[in-house]
């Protein structure tokens, strides 16, 4: 009879080589005219879930492309500016997913991106046990899951607000400029109107114009 | 018996599985990977309220010419972290080897940077290479590691389950506290933006006001003294006197002159057809 703790052992590895969840939260900067490309292997048949938003920069957009290991586009979308898009993987391998912003010129943006590979992997290792879940337990596990999706409401709010205060930022310093730059030019367009005006007629001094003597 | 039996297996298990959970989180940082240049930075960006910590780990492999493939691991690697906190002050400054991880906890709500940069010493082996780094970064609950918690203190199941939770909606809890902190900031801004227009729409109402006054005064002197316009507001004042106001008519035969009280220089003579005019003046003046 096998020792139960090398089966168990065994039995964690597999769970947790095949079950191997995981969540990956970034929030990076991607440069203008540039594209940033992250990869993750997956398994077959896990279900994966992309979301990003772009943070601030420009008009908030952001080209993203999903590509499976054999090079297939699996998502396309061009200047977008929040998106969700689930999917099951098809095959083992290296999936790719890309974000360009060679549209822009000379803004740089900040994308979150929030990459989930199959489920959150599990608080004990004897989760695949057989015995049910007694009530207490089974009352904790959707609390758990309701707070984990309070705390997803709460960074999808979290990114809005930062989009709406980066706005509100560019606002508060283009109205800044603004203001200054237009009173100056007003200034001055309205001296260089005058001495303007006057030049013509000084030019035409000598030759005797006068009006309405 | 029996039941001495069973508790000491379990003991053992849960060793096992310690170490197992480990030897795995420290050996494999599997999941998400990017590729890095020589030279290049990476910056990532965690927006955290405060006394959030934060959990790094990466993994870094060197991509071989010859066999064009991602060696599993170059010792004399390393890569060089380096977190800001949101005012600018450095908060982690590091070089770690081409396996790492790094921890900080914040002490202030807002935008931390992370960034990293290879800092290979033997650059020989770089020459035009690409590095692939593994990363992982977890922050608030998503630091705690559960079943260790649970061998160190002793937690049955359910008691594991409730600290969980616990942890949870402390860290819910604290993103509420930073979400009223960043709404204040916000509401800030905008008040200031409302300031600046209302100031700068009433400033340029004044100046555009100013300015056109200045503007018509300027060149109606200008075509006074040019003399391209004749000199009058009311009939016939003249471009000195324009701005003082005669002191009395006069009204005499066909002529009428007016101007400045006698003794007080010529009086000017006007043709006759400002006669009338001089004559409604006297009316209306008087």
């Amino acid at each position: 009879m096998p020792r139960p703790g090398s089966v168990w052992a065994a039995a964690l590895l597999l769970a947790l080589a095949l079950g191997r969840g995981g969540c990956s939260e970034i929030t990076f900067e991607l440069p203008d005219n540039a594209k940033q490309c992250f990869y993750e292997d997956i398994t077959q048949g896990t279900k994966c879930t992309l979301e990003f938003q772009v943070i601030t920069g420009g008009h908030y957009d952001v080209d993203c492309r999903l590509e499976d290991p054999d090079g297939v586009v699996l998502y396309k979308e061009m200047k977008k500016q929040y998106d969700s898009f689930t999917f099951t993987a098809s095959r083992n391998g290296t999936y790719k997913f890309c974000f360009s912003n060679e549209f822009s010129t000379f803004t740089h943006k900040t994308v979150y991106f929030d990459f989930q590979v199959g489920e959150d992997p599990p608080l004990f290792p004897s989760e695949n046990r057989v015995s049910a879940l007694t009530q207490m337990e089974s009352a904790c596990v959707s609390i758990h899951e309701a707070l984990k999706s309070v705390i997803d409401y709460q960074t999808h709010f979290r990114l809005r607000e930062a989009q709406g205060r980066s706005r509100a930022e560019d606002l508060n310093t283009r109205v800044a400029y603004w203001s200054i730059g237009e009173a100056i030019i007003l200034l001055v367009v309205s001296i260089g109107q005058v001495f303007l005006l006057k030049s013509f007629f000084s030019d035409k001094r000598t030759t005797t114009t006068r009006v309405g003597s | 018996m029996a039941g001495v039996w069973a508790r000491q297996l379990r003991v053992a298990m849960w060793h096992r599985a310690l170490l197992l959970l480990l030897c795995l989180a420290l050996s494999s940082v599997q999941g998400l990977y990017f590729h890095i240049g020589e030279t290049e930075k990476r910056c990532f960006i965690e927006e955290i309220p405060d006394e959030t910590m934060v959990i790094g780990n990466y993994r870094t492999q060197l991509w071989d010419k010859q066999t064009e493939t991602f060696l599993p691991s170059t010792p004399g690697l390393g890569m060089h972290v380096e977190v800001k906190d949101p005012d600018g002050k450095v908060v982690l400054s590091r070089q770690y080897g081409s396996e790492g991880r790094f921890t900080f906890t914040s002490h202030t709500p807002g935008d931390h940077q992370i960034c990293l940069h290879s800092n290979s010493t033997r650059m020989t082996i770089f020459a035009g290479g690409k590095l692939r780094v593994h990363l992982d970064i977890q922050v608030g609950e998503h630091t705690n590691n559960y079943p260790e918690i649970a061998a160190k203190d002793k937690l049955t199941e359910l008691q594991l389950r409730a600290r969980q939770l616990l942890d949870q909606v402390e860290q819910i809890q604290k993103e509420q506290n930073y979400q009223r902190y960043r709404e204040e900031r916000f509401r800030m801004t905008s008040e200031s933006t409302n300031q600046r227009v209302l100031w700068w729409s009433i400033a340029q109402t004044v100046i555009l006001i100013l300015t056109g006054i200045w503007q018509m005064r300027h060149l109606k002197s200008f075509f006074e003294a040019k003399k391209l316009v004749p000199s009058q507001s009311r009939a016939g004042l003249g471009p000195r006197s324009s701005k003082r106001r005669p002191f009395h008519w006069r009204w005499r035969g066909r002529t009428c002159w007016h101007g400045p009280a006698p003794g007080q220089g010529r009086p000017r003579l006007m043709p006759f057809p400002c006669c009338s005019i001089c004559f409604i003046g006297k009316r209306q003046d008087r």
